[in-house]
């Protein structure tokens, strides 16, 4: 079961998750679930963030997660991927993307998972432009390692 | 038939425009539609290039009826 959904508004992220074992994504056949949920905080590079626009390619961007996804299957052997990303207006704290991957075995679930969100920070096409505490706004022009002791 | 030209985020507003369509010709790369869909605006180093929605570089062919599109380093998730 795979499932990729861009949204225009605001979603709960732990609901989703629930929602989509409820609909069968995690079955009796799974052994693991690894999940990864990405929010807006609400400091970056320096400044307090208040929102942050997420434009995207409309059509390039679908084409792209389903790329991404289908060479996640063909790496790792998965029985369902649920991907939600937000586009348009997100405030601090709310999620912008959740990604869970079910599989027979843990390490096809956690790698494929990991995966998925760098593959799509890499490559899909996204762009975050920040409104800052004082009214200013910037575009985001690359994304951290992922890690605090690699952007302090 | 032209070829359509899209410009995204940073990029649409350092070229001051969302796109454009430009008549097809014979040689036509990912590079040249940048000078004349720019009028020779200079072309940043970090720069992403789709055609038909698809990765591609500067110096691919392009057919009529294509969208090329130019945009900067993605930054989702």
């Amino acid at each position: 079961m795979i499932e990729i959904r861009l949204l225009a508004e605001t979603f709960d992220p732990w609901r989703t998750l629930s929602a989509w074992a409820d609909r069968g994504g995690h079955g009796i056949d799974s052994g693991a679930c690894s999940v990864f949920i990405g929010t807006l905080r609400d400091f970056n590079a320096g400044a307090q963030v208040r929102e942050m626009w997420l434009e995207h390619y409309p059509g390039m961007t679908e084409r792209q997660l389903q790329r991404l996804v289908k060479d996640a299957q063909s790496r790792w052997r998965l029985n369902s991927v649920e991907l939600v990303h937000r586009v348009g207006r997100i405030l601090p704290g709310e999620a912008i993307v959740l990604i869970a991957v079910s599989a027979a075995h843990r390490g096809d679930a956690a790698d494929a998972s990991r995966h998925l969100i760098e593959a799509l920070k890499a490559s899909a096409p996204f762009w975050k432009k920040e409104t800052l505490a004082d009214g200013s706004s910037r575009w985001v022009t690359g994304n951290t390692l992922g890690y605090a002791s690699a952007t302090a | 038939m032209a070829v359509k030209v899209r410009f995204f985020a940073s990029l649409r507003e350092q070229v001051g425009s969302a796109g454009c369509e430009i008549p097809f010709s014979a040689e036509l790369t990912p590079a040249k539609i940048w000078l004349l869909a720019t009028k020779e605006q200079s072309m940043p180093t970090k720069l992403l290039i789709a055609i038909n929605q698809e990765y591609a570089t500067l110096a691919d062919s392009i057919r009529e009826g294509d969208e090329v599109a130019f945009f900067p380093p993605v930054t989702g998730g």
